[in-house]
């Protein structure tokens, strides 16, 4: 029945299961274009993880998310490009640079509330955008930056051919999941998750709304910077469009799907929906025409996503088949849902 | 004295324009406290419905801006029915995930139909009006009459009609309007047409000396956002007051500084009024 | 334990706590009473720090936390309800709870990331305190299960459990008993005694007369932001000023 099935999913063993997958991938691909499709999934999922922390979990609706992307691809581009740094101090700079302008952004912009919050954010991306488009002097504006460097390989990889990328990608995608899991399950992430249930209340409950909101906002912000530079890294050629506004819609657009406030629906989003539009070549300029009025379906019956549903459902369903074993249940069923939680 | 003076008209054109756009997006934020991110996009399919009627289907400019009115305020309130309604129990960030949602839709939709180029309405009045030496094109003084005429009649609508006074008061209060017995769903409703008329109309307006795409919304939106957190959302007079300091300051601004950076100043101006005032500049209450 | 002086807190034109002077004991149950709009929950608000008096004194335990924070004032043990409580609907009662005890605990991202000896004792901790909250408002038998998928009532018991997580001194419940039935309400109000015996203070909103002058052991009346009496039940029953002003429109109390 399918409620032995979900549980499979739920076993602590799925999560290296599909690290498994993932690791065998490049030798399972078709061709070179798969790699390179999957790494591409990998970098935004990890934008996603991003959003998901300061939407997701602390309710706040970051519409810059994109516009932070790009921060990180720029800095990478630029740095390695126009001033000759090498790969990975530029990476790190691209990150700490995004950690930064998270920071400032974020100490004015989380004093407002809700709306105020998101159209804010909206004016920030687009604020992105613009300077990146117009301030050629620094970002060459409209033509973008051409010879961004590759990671570098240190004479044992060579970073610029798809699968080592893969590789490394990968690596990357994991600690920022492994680094999720922990936060969420943590007292931290549920300062996050209370702050998301109401301002009001989590100030009752002791909690310093700015500091805490602020902290979230880093992180995802250093996130978004993560996968740009990733990004920058691999395409190696980066223009304004980096920071244009759908680029957040489409990273909504897999936070929504997967599921927001999950660990693994940013994941389970991202590769579902990259993996869609792939097989579906003629879809990707129209590819709203479908998503959009998903996004409106999702928020109508199941704002918690793929995941967040398949969750609920598994969680009524041991509760149902509790009553019958009730302290049994009661044994499996938090240890089953933190198991739940715990899978990427 | 002459520039200056065109500066002036240019910024009456763009303040007018901006004005009717904010202003259908604060009446819709003063009823149902949702901002609403689609509204862009009502304003573009406004003047796709707009080219369409003229050159498809050969009707005249203003048998065009009539028809695209009618059929974005049925747009505006299939809107509110199918997606907003639903959601009215549930959290507010999903009253805005769903209007992006219907945002990229309605983008998608226009691209399929009529395709990502520019396209130019020709408006019959493409003449030149001269005073004195000063200039102004028959195009942007219908712009301006134009809004002022509609926000005449709006406001005669709102204060002398029954289902305008019942707007208003529902603005004002939502629950003491549920008091008196006040149809909320056919309130929600009015409202939502309006507003897409309104769009529609000031996309029309505008379309002949500007472009049609299918992205024209999203920079129109934006400033249109601005422009209520200026004018305090949810507020009328706010609304008109704030699109003209916007259309001013984009026109003087972008006259005498630089050109490159117009669009910035909107949105810088919103960074810094909000970091300051995070209520907004205008704003009172609550909201 | 809680002494206001000549709190007041305008809005705009309207002042919703007016020149309020109040001194509520330890260890007793307190009760503001008073029309719609009276300004109690604005009082509430005032105590705990989520807004900012106009004028006026709050000392807490000789603490004068006038201008504190509302996360300080927390801090220092007064704990609240609302009255309208929201919760994660997907998730455990159990789950909710446990951040109650957050402001006790010290762990940052550092711990988090190299998942500290301290992040792990402190995490039992918390989940220790809200199973023994749990417990106290006898909810234990729901642990597990979603905030979506219980009653009206545990729900408050819920919001009861969170405030009592924090370890307050005292708590302020606005409406504890509304939208529940009569037996229920019964029930929250053994719980409040049960509250004031293991040595809390209580504070509560409440329209059910029938309750507050059951528990009461003193009640301040506000209307239109003014107390206009204070005393025990029988003293403000009896009061021409409070029938006149609220009591005699109102039904719960003929009845
Ligand atoms: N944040 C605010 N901004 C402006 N006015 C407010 C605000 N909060 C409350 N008010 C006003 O203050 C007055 C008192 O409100 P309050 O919520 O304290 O009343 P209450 O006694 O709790 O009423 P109820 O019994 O309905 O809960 C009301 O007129 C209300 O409109
Ligand atoms: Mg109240």
């Amino acid at each position: 029945m399918l409620y032995k099935l979900g549980t499979l999913f739920l076993r602590p063993g799925t999560k290296y299961v599909l690290l498994a997958l993932a690791i065998v991938f490049p030798l399972i691909a078709k061709n070179e274009y798969q790699v390179y499709v999957m790494a591409t999934a990998f970098i935004w999922a990890i934008a996603v993880y991003g959003l998901n922390i300061i939407t997701g979990y602390c309710g706040q609706l970051n519409l810059a998310h994109g516009g932070f992307f790009a921060i990180g691809s720029y800095a990478l581009g630029l740095l390695t490009a126009d001033y000759g740094w090498n790969f990975w101090p530029a990476f790190l700079a691209a990150i700490l640079l995004s950690a930064f302008l998270g920071f400032l952004v974020g100490a004015v912009s989380l004093r407002l509330k809700e709306h105020y919050f998101a159209i804010f954010t909206l004016c920030v991306g687009f604020i992105i955008y613009l300077l990146l488009d117009k301030w050629e002097e620094l970002t060459h504006g409209p033509i973008g930056v051409r010879d961004i460097a590759a990671p570098h390989g240190f004479g044992l990889v060579d970073f610029t051919d798809t699968t080592p990328f893969y590789y490394l990608v990968l690596v990357f995608l994991v600690l920022a999941i492994w680094f999720i899991g922990r936060l969420s399950r943590s007292l931290m992430g549920r300062t996050f998750i209370a702050i998301r249930n109401g301002d009001e209340l989590a100030e009752s409950l002791g909690i310093n709304l700015m500091r805490n909101k602020v902290l979230a906002f880093i992180l995802s912000t250093t996130y978004a910077g993560l996968a740009g530079a990733l990004y920058a890294g691999m395409i190696r050629f980066i223009g304004p469009e980096e920071a244009n506004i759908n680029h957040t819609f489409d990273i909504i657009t897999y936070l929504l799907v997967g599921g927001i406030g999950t660990i693994s629906g940013p994941l389970v989003g991202t590769l579902g929906i990259v993996w869609i539009t792939q097989s579906l070549q003629f879809l990707e300029e129209y590819r709203m025409i479908i998503f959009g009025p998903l996004l409106v379906v999702l928020v109508i019956f199941f704002p918690r996503g793929l995941v967040g549903s398949f969750l609920t459902w598994m969680h009524r369903k041991s509760q149902e088949l509790g009553p019958a074993k009730k302290r049994k249940a009661s044994k499996v069923t938090p240890s089953a849902t933190r198991e739940a939680e715990n899978n990427a | 004295m002459n520039l200056f003076f065109q500066q002036v008209i240019n910024g009456l054109t763009l303040g007018s324009i901006y004005g009717l756009v904010a202003l259908g997006l604060t009446l819709v934020y003063g009823i149902l406290h949702i901002p609403n991110f689609a509204h862009g996009a009502l304003y573009m399919v406004g003047a796709f419905m707009t080219y369409t009627l003229m050159i498809d289907l050969g009707s005249p400019y203003w048998t065009a801006m009539a028809g695209s009115a009618i059929i974005v305020a049925t747009l505006g309130i299939l809107l509110e029915r199918l997606v907003f309604y639903p959601l009215r129990h549930s959290p507010p960030i999903h009253h805005k995930i769903a209007a992006i949602g219907v945002l990229l839709f309605l983008e998608a939709t226009v691209q399929l139909f009529w395709g990502a180029d520019f396209r130019r309405i020709a408006s019959p009045y493409n003449g030149i009006l001269r005073f004195d030496g000063l200039i102004i094109p028959e195009q942007r003084l219908l712009i301006i009459c134009g809004a002022i005429t509609l926000l005449i009649g709006l406001q005669y609508f709102l204060r002398k009609t029954m289902t305008g006074a019942t707007i208003i008061a529902m603005a004002q209060n939502r629950d003491g309007a549920f008091l008196v017995g006040i149809d909320s769903n056919r309130v929600a409703m009015m409202t939502f047409g309006i507003s897409g008329a309104l769009a529609a109309i000031a996309a029309s307006l505008y379309a002949p000396i500007n472009l049609v795409y299918p992205s024209m919304g999203n920079l129109v939106i934006m400033k249109a956002f601005v422009i209520i957190i200026l004018g305090g959302m949810g507020s009328i007079p706010g609304a008109i007051l704030g699109g003209m300091i916007i259309g001013f300051a984009e026109a003087f601004g972008g006259f005498y500084f630089a050109s490159a950076y117009k669009d910035l100043i909107s949105f810088g101006l919103l960074v810094i009024i909000l970091s300051v005032r995070p209520q907004g500049l205008f704003a009172k209450g609550a909201h | 334990m809680l002494s206001i002086e000549h709190l007041t807190k305008m809005f705009g034109g309207l002042a919703a706590v007016n020149d309020v002077s109040v001194h509520f004991e330890a260890h007793k149950i307190n009760a503001i009473i008073g029309p719609n709009g009276a300004g109690k929950s604005t009082f509430f608000n005032l105590v705990s720090g989520m807004h900012q008096p106009t004028s006026g004194k709050i000392l807490f335990d000789g603490v004068d936390i006038t201008t504190m924070r509302c996360d300080h004032v927390a801090k220092l043990g007064v704990g609240r309800t609302f009255q309208t409580t929201n919760l994660f609907e997907q998730a455990t009662v159990l789950d909710n709870l446990i951040v109650g005890h957050r402001l006790r605990t010290r762990s940052g991202l550092w711990d988090v990331l190299i998942n500290s000896r301290r992040l792990q004792a402190e995490e039992k901790e918390c989940r220790e305190k809200a199973r023994e909250a749990l417990d106290f408002v006898g909810l234990s038998h729901v642990e597990n299960q979603f905030i979506a998928d219980i009653t009206q009532e545990e729900r408050k018991r819920v919001a009861f459990a969170l405030a009592l997580a924090t370890e307050p001194k005292i708590v302020l419940l606005d409406e504890p008993a509304a939208g529940v039935n009569p037996e229920e309400t019964e029930g929250l109000a053994e719980l409040m005694k049960k509250m004031v015996k293991t040595g809390l203070t209580v504070c509560l909103i409440e329209h059910k007369m029938d309750m507050i002058m059951g528990i009461a052991d003193k009640i301040m009346v506000l209307d239109h932001g003014e107390k206009i009496a204070e005393g025990t039940p029988e003293q403000v029953k009896s009061n021409p000023v409070v029938i006149e002003a609220y009591l005699g429109s109102d039904e719960d109390a003929a009845a």
